[in-house]
């Protein structure tokens, strides 16, 4: 057994906020294993070093190339596949994110490997060096335990927000250790990138997100969302149902195939909580549910709900909330 | 242009949670009685996508390949009638105890089997066992550039143009024929065969291969991951329900409350 390998991603100038996370996970697996965590950080700056090794790390391979800069799975996969041949890592953790989950995937099957991917949780057999992981399968509907069969190179994909970072520590510093990795030129051009402009809070990010399902009828009920989102300085998002039909474009969709979202509070309008829908906001802090439906699946998953017609509900809560947050 | 397009027969992902049942003990899920398996959502978006470029160059053979056990036949002709030309369906009592890795070699071996395959394309993932990261694992032992997510995808003379979803937008690719490309949703909505498509379809038979066809060693079929449990979870469910007057006066409630917990 060696270390835990750590695929830090980064964000313009700094680390992504998933780093601390997995550098979280990682740490625990280390109590568990007796092994160091390290990180893996390519084209880092000064501060991206200091930040993993306040977050956990206590090792960081920094890799430099220009090629980096462009972020496809192909150039990545390369990479985090020839830093993993010269560490021999016990095990590599990357997040559930674009370019992580299709990276740490393919790094897995060059490395002959396997990998487990959705992971909520992740423990280590310390005389053996093997993984266990926890992950939804059925869509959520069911709940799986997975063990790995060779401790070397296992590799283990955590769904965002699965661990919360560690407190940083400015005290703790990592060695550092320069890797060279040879590129070659990739198989596949970039022709262009084009990014969505986006009005408002993002879906990712925001405190409040107020979801609307299918049972709405139509586009138009958005409308009303968006007017509720807007008092409570939230989002709107939709289920899949919704954005499937066209009412809202998919960059909307929450759920296992769409954006995972962690808000402090989640108003579901109309949204039955399929197993596929909750896979994306169950981190929810408070869920809110309005559905005709009582039997619905997602006063399972709610704190607070009224069963009803959500016509009626939805003005008088708005327009309450609008006195409330105004006064 | 030959096209492999990979499909699996799954559990209708739209089956009644109360129909759906594991046993704990084998680490199995129980079909439910009386509801049909499906083609994988997915993989019919990439069915769709196999057809799109077929048309596009009014030419080529597109390939359905799949590896099960229990192959429901009216279920796993959907694709042919849909318009796609041929099957190829691996069906092994020992498919069941395979895990990813033993399915991406299995599946490999098929496609190098079939003779001068241009373009793989795959399902993002299946909605049974949610892995997606069986087209990656194909993509790396047939070692062929892999795109995921595709949005649209254009054939033209010797390459195609393929756009790929990221969060926020989408990136544009160069790629070669000889790609592996993985579909969802994104891609649009598959057609619905006609009925042409139907009667086509009845007088296909697949062709029915077994995994010892493929002359693969047994240490590839070793699973590197094995189940170790597999049970529904158990949600808390103490929803606190808020009745007013009427739903109006619910609504209002609700806002108040809301506001009483320091939620709003």
């Amino acid at each position: 057994m060696t270390e835990i390998l750590v695929f830090c991603e980064t964000n313009e100038d700094q680390l992504d906020s998933t780093a601390g996370e997995l550098l979280a996970a990682g740490q625990k697996l280390s109590s568990e294993l007796s092994l160091p965590v390290s990180a893996v950080i390519f084209n880092p700056n000064p501060d991206m070093v200091l930040q993993a090794g306040s977050l956990g790390a206590d090792k960081i391979y920094k890799v430099t190339d220009p090629k980096f800069q462009q972020k496809t799975d192909e150039i990545y996969t390369h990479g985090l596949f020839e830093a993993c041949k010269q560490i021999n890592p016990t095990v590599i953790l990357a997040g559930k994110t674009t370019l992580g989950r299709n990276v740490a995937a393919r790094t897995a099957y060059r490395l002959k490997s396997t990998v487990a991917q959705d992971c909520m949780d992740i423990s280590g057999d310390k005389n053996s060096g093997l993984i266990s992981v926890k992950r939804p399968v059925y869509g959520g509907n069911a709940q799986a335990v997975f063990t790995f069969t060779n401790p070397l190179n296992q590799v283990v994909i955590l769904r965002v927000k699965t661990f919360e970072p560690l407190p940083l520590d400015k005290s703790k510093t990592a060695e550092e250790i320069d890797l060279v990795i040879s590129m070659p030129e990739p198989k596949l051009k970039v022709i262009d990138i084009v990014k969505q402009e986006f009005e408002g809070v993002r879906l990712e990010d925001a405190a409040v997100i107020v979801g609307g399902g299918r049972g709405l009828g139509g586009p138009e009920a958005f409308v009303q969302l968006e007017e509720l989102a807007k008092i409570l300085n939230g989002a709107v998002g939709a289920s899949r149902a919704v954005c499937d039909a066209g009412w809202l474009d998919h960059s909307y969709q929450i759920g296992l195939t769409g954006k995972t979202v962690t808000p402090d509070l989640y108003i579901t309008i109309a949204i039955s909580g399929a197993s596929q829908h909750m896979a994306g906001c169950s981190a929810s802090k408070n869920i809110v549910a309005i559905n005709k439906d009582g039997d619905a699946n997602i006063f399972k998953e709610a704190s607070f709900g009224v069963v009803g017609d959500w016509e009626q509900i939805l003005p008088s809560f708005t327009a309450t909330a609008r006195e409330l947050t105004q006064s | 242009m030959n096209i492999v397009v990979c499909v699996k027969q799954v559990m209708d992902p739209d089956t009644p949670i109360s129909a759906f049942i594991v046993d704990e003990a084998e680490k199995k899920v129980i079909p439910a009685q009386g509801i049909p398996p499906v083609v994988n959502g997915y993989c019919e978006n990439a069915v769709e996508a196999a057809l799109q470029i077929r048309d596009q160059q009014g030419e080529g053979t597109i390939t359905i390949l799949s590896l099960g056990t229990d192959f429901v036949m009216d279920v796993m002709k959907k694709p042919l009638s849909m318009g796609a030309d041929k099957m190829i369906l691996i069906q092994d009592e020992s498919a069941s105890n395979l895990d990813a890795s033993g399915i991406v070699n299995v599946l490999s071996a098929a496609i190098n089997k079939i003779s001068d395959v241009d373009l793989v394309l795959c399902g993002q993932q299946a909605s049974d066992w949610d892995n997606a990261h069986i087209p990656m694992g194909l993509a790396e032992n047939l070692e062929l550039p892999c795109i995921t997510s595709a949005l649209n995808i254009e054939h033209t003379e010797d390459k195609l143009i393929v756009q790929s979803a990221l969060p926020d937008g989408y990136q544009t690719f160069e790629a070669p024929l000889r790609s592996l490309i993985t579909v969802n949703n994104l891609f649009g909505e598959p057609r619905y065969p006609t009925l042409k498509g139907i009667m086509q379809a009845s007088r296909k038979s697949p062709e029915i291969w077994s995994i010892d066809d493929l002359g693969i060693s047994k240490s590839d079929l070793e699973p590197s991951i094995i189940l170790s449990e597999l049970k529904i979870p158990v949600s808390e469910g103490n929803c606190e329900i808020i009745e007013g007057e009427d739903d109006a006066d619910s609504g209002r409630l609700l806002a108040l409350k809301l506001r009483e917990e320091k939620i709003i």
